[in-house]
């Protein structure tokens, strides 16, 4: 793990309420005025009120960049997987397919994939960013390393498995401490129950 | 074995690179200026080339004998170089007074053109280019314009080259 003074992204779906503030937070930022780029997922709508905030994890290997056709989805030095380029973006919606997260979104009415890039410009500069700083559970949450290891009873990890794809990831995900992977069975995720 | 990820990264992958710090992105400020220069270099060179012709000198061309008119009988030919030992040449009797005679390479590819007799053209048997007899235009084939023409001149029973018209 990196610097435990080094500010890192930590999303932890236990403590998500789904009260949207961080989509409309996202929302609020004045680079892409009116149009959120997160949004929330409801796990299974019709027997839970359970929800996860779906921002970029930022992959180490980002799939949604290796997929796309027009070069239009980038990664900076500190590892932010960027939104995609206007002038590039084709709206093919690769990226929203190939993503393992499910976190592209293609905003037809702008004919532009839009997706999390942990507010590059408020992060950049050492600020948080929006949905962090609104999420009232700290479901979203910002902070030192060293911070989150002595405040939560979860362990941070950053490593998924996607059948025998191992992808790892810049946001850490709130685990708890006897997983040191997230093992996501791919096909039980497709298959659905008859009745 | 596990390949290490620069070995089996494709070549396109290095020009359109994920990452930023290794991505070679030209902004609109460097093709501008790309643009703007490389325009400029070809306006100096067009320059150049106009005053270059401005101070040229016509070639000179000396009269160079090419014997005497009863050497040839009607629709033979004569082969010569004129105006240099690199310059082939092809005359052509082509009735009882009347003599032309043209550069020998085709202007396509500078394949050697003969006398057709039966045709009554001058044929490139490189790429099928046909040129005219008269005035050497082209009939056919892929030559982009005539071939060069020798001046002659007759002087009794003496011929004698005097010129290139191109």
């Amino acid at each position: 793990m990196q610097n435990t003074k080094s500010l890192a992204f930590f999303i932890d779906p236990s403590r998500c309420i789904g009260c949207e503030a961080c989509v409309n937070a996202c929302a609020e930022c004045e680079t892409h005025r009116g149009y959120p780029m997160i949004h929330v997922d409801y796990l299974d709508r019709s027997r839970s009120t359970a929800t996860v905030p779906a921002v970029c994890m930022h992959c180490d290997r980002p799939t949604c960049a290796e997929v796309c056709p027009a070069d239009a989805i980038k990664k900076t030095e500190d590892g932010v997987v960027q939104s995609s380029l206007k002038p590039r973006c084709i709206a093919c919606s690769n990226c929203v397919l190939a993503c393992p997260f499910g976190i592209p979104k293609m905003k037809s009415e702008l004919e532009q994939m839009m997706k999390c890039d942990m507010c590059y410009d408020r992060t950049a500069a050492g600020k948080r960013p929006m949905c962090a700083t609104v999420c009232p559970s700290q479901a979203l949450a910002y902070v030192p390393v060293d911070e989150i290891v002595r405040t939560r009873r979860e362990k941070p990890v950053n490593v998924f498995f996607f059948g025998k794809e191992r992808v790892t990831t810049k946001v850490f995900m709130m685990a708890p401490l006897s997983v040191d992977a997230f093992d996501v069975d791919i096909a039980d995720f497709i298959w659905e129950p008859e009745s | 074995m596990k390949k290490t990820e620069s070995s089996q990264a494709p070549l396109w992958r290095d020009e359109f690179a994920i990452d930023v710090a290794t991505d070679s992105y030209v902004t609109r400020r460097q093709f501008s200026k790309f643009l703007v220069l490389t325009s400029l270099g070809m306006f100096a060179g067009n320059l150049w080339i106009l005053v270059k012709s401005w101070f040229r000198s016509s070639p000179r061309f000396e009269p160079q004998p090419l014997g005497i008119v009863d050497e040839l009988a009607v629709g033979d030919v004569k082969l010569f170089s004129y105006p240099t030992q690199e310059d082939p040449c092809i005359l052509i009797r082509t009735g009882i007074d009347q003599f032309v005679a043209y550069s020998q390479k085709c202007t396509h590819l500078s394949c050697a053109v003969y006398y057709a007799k039966q045709e009554n053209r001058l044929e490139c048997p490189c790429h099928e280019g046909y040129f005219s007899v008269e005035d050497g235009s082209v009939l056919q084939g892929p030559p982009p314009r005539r071939l060069p023409r020798v001046v002659l001149q007759r002087d009794g029973d003496n011929l004698t080259a005097t010129g290139v018209e191109l």
